[in-house]
């Protein structure tokens, strides 16, 4: 394990900004172009990765571990967010028969 | 030799994610997440953080993807079930994101920091050194995480179940 990472010295950190910005954004894409709520979470679920991959780098270049603590904390909430969500999800599939989130516009207006 | 595994596995990061919003299936979608979930967890031991990693592999690509495949299998979706939005929709939505992707790195050279990621300490992202420092200074934050999955679990629960018992 140290001698993959004696490796890896010559990353710069702007690399991993740029890997964690295109990630997000693909995430943000998905939100707004697919209507299968489950495949809106997914998305969310990579831009929390993103930013945890984001934090991970950021706590290694500073040499902080707080950095490392925020991304258990948030690992913790994606796990809640997702159980709330999924069960959300089933719910609204038990009433419409259905996971667009286009069937659900009853409070547009 | 050794930076070049980096830039391989974020290639294949940006590959496997970009094909979990793209697959018309639900469930490949779900598949390629686990692939992106994975590179992840080799992001991470890149890092040098080890606890880390395993949490990423036994969390998410243990627990939460186990949960997705769950629901999918339960809500029974088809194929043909998800009518496509429109391709307006589709290409005002990938023309926000590149927006999005061009302000952010447009803001990142203003700051123009590039130091190379060095690990000063070896021991930063063992399990020792994070439990010292998750049961020191984030005491009270870890107390209440226990707290919310409590009422995440109760809500999950409360919201799935039918309305008569």
């Amino acid at each position: 394990m140290g001698d993959i990472t004696q490796q890896l010295q010559g990353v710069p950190l702007n690399h991993y900004i740029w890997l964690s910005t295109i990630i997000f954004t693909i995430g943000v894409i998905g939100v707004l172009t697919r209507r299968n709520a489950i495949v809106i979470f997914m998305s969310v679920e990579l831009m929390l990765n993103a930013v945890n991959l984001l934090l991970t780098a950021f706590s290694v270049h500073s040499n902080d571990p707080s950095g490392q603590i925020f991304v258990f904390f948030i690992m913790t909430l994606a796990a809640a967010e997702v159980a709330i969500g999924l069960s959300i999800i089933v719910m609204v599939y038990r009433n419409t028969q259905s996971t667009d989130v286009n069937v659900l516009n009853r409070l547009k207006w | 030799m050794g930076t070049s595994v980096f830039y391989f596995v974020a290639t294949l990061s940006v590959i496997f994610s970009l094909m979990v919003i793209f697959s018309k299936n639900p469930v490949h979608s779900v598949l390629y997440l686990i692939v992106t979930f994975f590179t992840f967890t080799v992001h991470y031991i890149l890092l040098n953080a080890q606890f880390l990693a395993v949490v990423n592999f036994i969390v998410y690509m243990g627990a939460i993807m186990v949960l997705f495949l769950f629901v999918l299998m339960l809500l029974n979706l088809n194929k043909d079930n998800e009518p496509l939005k429109s391709t307006l929709v589709k290409v005002v939505g990938v023309i926000a994101g590149c927006c999005l992707v061009v302000t952010l790195v447009g803001t990142l050279k203003a700051t123009a920091i590039s130091d190379p990621v060095i690990l000063r300490n070896p021991n930063l992202g063992l399990v020792k050194n994070l439990g010292k420092e998750l049961f020191g200074p984030f005491m009270l934050p870890f107390e209440l995480c226990s707290i919310l999955l409590l009422s995440a679990m109760v809500g999950a629960i409360l919201l799935t179940k039918k309305e008569k018992v």
